[in-house]
């Protein structure tokens, strides 16, 4: 295990080295992440500024689900640029065979992939909507709340991750990167921004059961903030709401572990 | 006529070529779907508590959000992948060689890379929203019918808004005589445009204060403007007027970025042997 993750530290540092000599290149990459997440909170901003509330929710606390989740799903994006260029670098070239043939499993060699430094502009951006959120909101932070706050984060970065990793197994069947996994990561995302209270029920219930988007988002969330849960869950159930989020990244590494079994290489 | 011929033939060549990603098409429906039904239940939600009227009411606002996923290619966010490789490799030197008008010639070029994949993706939308989710019993939440009125006026301030995304697109891939990479011009565009077109909140929603501003800049007219004349946001009446500011910031621009081409070429220097 601790062999593990000095390999994983190994791999980082290389690949953050690497990207800071493209300076010019990170930095127009992180101040982009920046505004184009910057950007939709303005909008955020705007309807806000019309209508006052959204159905009893705050503006502040709205922001608070906002940070929560661009945190969470910038640190989850980083991690995983190597499931995400899968289909296209590895897979279509025949290369994922080198991977096959070291002794350290596939999952952690395409995690150290790269550790795209570049997402620290949509991190910064949630930190500082997370950070004038909680001083809007007068939060009495106790030693409960900033756990289930760091539990909802590691939460929310397995199931981000898990995301990434059924996208990569999907490229054993199609060779190439589905674009349709971004309606789950980038949507995924964008829904989280927002209370899952507003949504229609059959989204409430896809996002719950099926892909448990609200259980890293929503449900432990209005347990930090303290307020009661308009749908009616109890307080018990939000706190253990975030371990949906390892169970879906501990079944992507089954269907993961299912693809491998049935790759075959392309190459020559 | 026969001097239009070889732009002409241009766009239908890219038009041949981009036709082939039909699975891309299809992500891209889906994705849209997902994003228009993510927005409408957002705003409606807003809507739901609203006191007072507002600049615009709800069926309005229906219109604006699936016109908006129905024609999301067309927005000038993002550089032709091709045109950038041309930059970097230096192939751009043979259009120079061409005996057409350089300007004239990535403009037809852009135009086609505008607006193929669009009519690809925005037919099955339109017929899903307009058609289908009545069907289903989500009339509410359906794009409206339009009046011939309002259509006529839509269809010819969209054509107007496609001109203008052009532009837009043209004046990127010229920058890049500059950057070579592109690179910038991808990552910061896509704000802007997105912003200050409507495609995040609808241009009337946003405080009154900011309204002189926002009906002075050039994105409104891909959006904004085609998007009310659908609707009737803004009366047949004053369709004319709105639709001649679009094709001033076109021609503005258009302007621009001729001038600019101009210089880039006399410095340009192509690598390679």
């Amino acid at each position: 295990m601790a062999d593990t993750i000095a390999l994983l530290g190994r791999y980082f540092g290389v690949s953050i080295r690497a990207q800071l000599q493209y300076r010019a290149s990170f930095l127009l990459n992180a101040t982009g992440q920046f505004v184009n997440s910057g950007i939709e909170f303005v909008g955020l901003w705007a309807l806000f500024d019309r209508f006052g509330h959204l159905a009893g929710w705050t503006f502040a606390e709205v922001a608070f689900f906002y940070g929560v989740v661009n945190c969470t799903f910038a640190i989850a994006d980083a991690l995983t640029t190597g499931f995400d260029r899968f289909g296209t670098h590895y897979v279509k070239t025949g290369d994922f065979d080198r991977l096959l043939l070291r002794p350290r499993p596939t999952a952690l060699q395409l995690a150290g992939h790269e550790f795209a430094v570049r997402r620290v502009g949509r991190l910064l951006q949630g930190l500082i909507v997370l950070a004038w959120a909680t001083s809007a909101l007068d939060i009495p932070w106790d030693a409960a709340r900033v756990a289930l706050l760091l539990v909802t984060v590691a939460g929310g970065i397995a199931f981000f991750f898990g995301l990434m990793v059924l996208q990569a197994t999907l490229c054993f069947w199609t060779t190439e990167s589905l674009e349709i996994m971004n309606v789950l990561t980038y949507g995924g995302v964008e829904t989280a921004q927002y209370p899952l209270s507003i949504y229609h029920v059959a989204f409430r219930r896809v996002f719950t059961f099926v892909v448990p988007l609200a259980c890293i988002g929503y449900f432990p969330v209005v347990a930090v903030l303290g307020v009661e849960d308009p749908l009616g869950t109890g307080r018990v159930f939000q706190a253990l709401a975030p371990l949906a989020g390892v169970a879906f990244l501990g079944l992507s590494f089954v269907a993961w572990s299912i693809g491998v079994r049935r790759y075959t290489s392309t190459g020559s | 006529m026969s001097r239009l011929k070889p732009y002409t033939a241009v766009v239908s060549a890219r038009y041949r070529n981009l036709l082939q990603y039909r699975a891309a098409a299809f992500a891209g429906f889906v994705t849209q779907l997902f994003w228009g039904s993510i927005r409408l239940m957002i705003l409606a939600a807003f809507y739901a508590a609203a006191e007072g009227p507002q600049p615009m009411n709800m069926v309005e606002v229906v219109a604006y959000v699936w016109l908006g996923q129905a024609l999301l290619g067309m927005l000038p966010w993002n550089t032709d992948a091709d045109f950038k490789e041309q930059v970097t490799s230096g192939a751009v030197a043979y259009d120079l060689l061409r005996p057409l008008d350089l300007y004239g010639y990535w403009y037809a070029r852009t135009l086609a890379f505008r607006t193929a994949t669009t009519t690809l993706r925005a037919v099955p939308m339109v017929v899903f929203a307009m058609l289908l989710l009545p069907a289903f019993g989500l009339a509410e939440w359906a794009l409206p019918v339009p009046s011939v009125t309002g259509l006529i006026g839509f269809l010819a301030a969209i054509t107007a808004a496609a001109l203008l995304s052009t532009a837009i697109t043209v004046l990127a891939h010229i920058s890049m005589l500059w950057t070579l990479s592109g690179e910038g011009v991808d990552r910061i565009l896509p704000s802007f445009v997105t912003i200050l077109s409507g495609m995040i909140v609808p241009l009337p929603l946003f405080p009154d204060w900011m309204q002189p501003f926002l009906s002075w800049q050039p994105f409104r007219g891909l959006c904004d403007v085609p998007y009310r004349i659908y609707s009737g946001n803004i009366p047949i009446a004053e369709a004319a007027n709105e639709i001649a500011f679009t094709l001033a910031w076109t021609l503005a621009i258009v302007w621009f970025g001729r001038f600019l081409l101009s210089r880039g070429v006399r410095r340009l220097v192509v690598q390679g042997g």
